[in-house]
């Protein structure tokens, strides 16, 4: 290729990359728009709910991606973070009077230093073990919520009664003053949800993702490379907890009563299961695996009366189904099959008219 | 200049570097033996994976065992390894910017730097393509444009040529041996290609299960007869 030739095709490259990212910055902006305003007036109270749960489990799932999908540490114990998040969130919205957004931040910035620590193994340890470590962290957080029975119901940062009784008195946890209501405040979950995309995607896209990536790669390699393992790894850890605990709060504001949910230690592996069936590399994967966790056993459960743990087995062949087939997750493999669909589509369609005309 | 003085390496009840006193004065320079002469494990020490049990290793002044190893990238070490490491997910732009991002050189530079590296080996395509998609040749070269971005002094590379064909062996070399006028950097380069260290390298150490045989200018070094009978002693029995 001349040198001419190889500087127009690269200028060609170049605008087509531009092009591709413009296009997807509308598809994104016009999602965006239609969740924001349509969602809301399409679906009645207990879809919105769902829907919001949806996306809060989401960034649970984008935390769960970013340290499996980028840097390889398995972490089983999300969900018993997001727990942590959801009672930190409450005490202090009961406590203090911080302004929601600080709340959200407060709340992601405590619960970074609590996931650091539970990462802390990782350095020495991965895989199965690792795995095993923060399972064992999400089974030693319900047991010891459930134990001390917190928080029984009382008002103030310790939210104990001195009757022990889940009190109605107590007021549901704020919301911003800005979304009170439950559409307003779907709409507030859905601009969070959407920094807290684009927080995981600036770090991937920039100098922590391309260490992560290293370190995923080889920590000899990255070392090598002048990576402070220490440092990215905690980093990870502490980004995935951030992103949780925020997630956390807003759970906690959602529900209002929080002491009426339940989190299960299964549930931090239900929601890796569904983080890879989703899809670990990619926004839309933890999309995905956010509708997988929520909006599935939602529609069999409410909608067709089906015990939601026939969703379990689902779970199952759907994750050895990607596991062995697209390690990308259905983020990945839905676009790839469709794309494959459509060309067999355009090439039949073309065989027959191409017949056609050979025919006169 | 790197000055090397009674080092040795003990794992339990083996000895892979054996009182090894070596210096490696400059441009390209070759290190090789036979499987488990000790090679690998010496780049292990530079790198700072493996700490010896005796000896300094003095670089360009520095005392090389005294820095935490991740710290060594920022000063100006680079290798490559035996297996690939160019990271696949990643785009040739990000492989090798990744590398100038942790080697304390200049982030407005970053750009022209990475681009200017991708030049010096002959990477003639995209920066955005990934490294996934390409050919063993080019990761080697992606590999090779790694470890001279950001302003390297010490370059390390552990069999950068194997599994390549001779042809593209012969072109690797070439760039090899720019490296030192091109970045003023010391090449060290491991490999058992005996016509791919004879063309790039000015001296050449040979170690022998941990010890050093000879080193000197690469030509008299392979014409020593220890040589010859350790390393390539195969002929003989031919």
């Amino acid at each position: 290729m001349s040198v001419a030739g190889a500087r127009t095709s690269r200028a060609e490259i170049a605008r087509a990359v531009e092009r591709g990212v413009v296009v997807r910055g509308v598809i994104i902006a016009a999602l965006l728009l239609f969740v924001v305003l349509a969602v809301p007036a399409l679906v009645g109270a207990d879809w919105l709910t769902t829907f919001a749960s949806v996306l809060i489990y989401a960034i649970v799932a984008c935390g769960f991606g970013i340290l499996y999908g980028r840097v390889g540490m398995i972490s089983l114990g999300q969900v018993a973070l997001l727990s942590i998040g959801c009672w930190i969130g409450t005490r202090l919205a009961y406590a203090t009077s911080l302004p929601f957004p600080i709340l959200l931040l407060v709340v992601g910035l405590i619960t970074g230093v609590i996931g650091t620590l539970v990462g802390l193994p990782s350095l020495r340890l991965s895989g199965l073990y690792l795995a095993l470590i923060t399972l064992m962290f999400a089974g030693a957080t319900t047991i010891v919520l459930a134990v001390i029975d917190f928080p029984n119901g009382g008002g103030g940062f310790k939210g104990r009664s001195a009757t022990g009784a889940l009190t109605t008195s107590t007021p549901p946890v704020r919301r911003p003053s800005m979304a009170v209501g439950d559409t307003a405040f779907f709409r507030y979950i859905v601009i969070v949800t959407a920094l807290m995309f684009l927080l995981a995607l600036l770090h991937v896209s920039g100098k922590p993702g391309r260490a992560w990536a290293s370190i995923r790669e080889s920590e000899p390699a990255a070392l090598a490379a002048g990576v402070n393992i220490t440092v990215y790894k905690m980093w990870a850890f502490g980004l995935a907890s951030f992103m949780t605990g925020v997630a956390g709060c807003l759970l906690a504001a959602q529900v209002g009563v929080p002491r009426a949910i339940t989190f299960q230690t299964q549930d931090s592996l239900t929601l890796a299961a569904t983080s890879l069936i989703g899809g670990i590399f990619s926004i839309w994967g933890a999309v995905i695996a956010g509708i997988f966790n929520q909006l599935l056993p939602f529609i069999f459960q409410a909608q067709w009366n089906v015990n939601s743990n026939f969703l379990l087995i689902i779970f199952g062949v759907g994750l050895l189904q990607v596991l062995l087939t697209a390690p990308g997750g259905l983020a990945e493999q839905v676009p790839r099959d469709m794309a494959k669909l459509a060309r067999l589509v355009w090439h039949g369609a073309r065989r027959l008219t191409g017949g056609r005309k050979k025919s006169p | 200049m790197i000055e090397v003085s009674g080092l040795t390496v003990r794992f339990a009840g083996v000895t892979p570097i054996d009182d090894v006193s070596v210096v490696f004065p400059g441009g390209t320079c070759g290190l090789i033996g036979p499987n488990g002469a000790g090679k690998t494990t010496f780049f292990n020490v530079l790198s700072g994976f493996v700490k010896p049990a005796a000896g300094s290793i003095t670089a360009f002044g520095e005392n090389m065992l005294r820095m935490a190893d991740f710290r060594r990238a920022r000063w100006g070490l680079r290798r490559t390894f035996q297996t690939e490491m160019a990271i696949e997910k990643l785009s040739i732009y990000d492989n090798v910017a990744m590398i100038h991002e942790h080697s304390g050189a200049k982030r407005t530079t970053r750009r022209a730097d990475v681009l200017s590296a991708m030049e010096f080996v002959g990477l003639e395509m995209s920066p955005k393509v990934k490294v996934g998609s390409l050919g063993a040749r080019e990761r080697r070269l992606v590999e090779v444009a790694r470890a001279v971005v950001g302003n390297p002094r010490v370059v390390l590379l552990d069999e950068p040529a194997a599994g390549l064909p001779d042809e593209e062996t012969g072109l690797l070399g070439e760039v090899i041996h720019r490296i030192p006028g091109e970045f003023g950097a010391l090449v060290i380069l491991v490999d058992h290609d005996m016509s791919l260290v004879s063309s790039c390298c000015e001296t050449t150490a040979v170690l022998d299960f941990g010890k050093l045989i000879a080193s000197g200018p690469t030509a008299e070094v392979l014409r020593n007869e220890h040589v010859i009978r350790a390393y390539l002693g195969t002929e003989e029995e031919l």
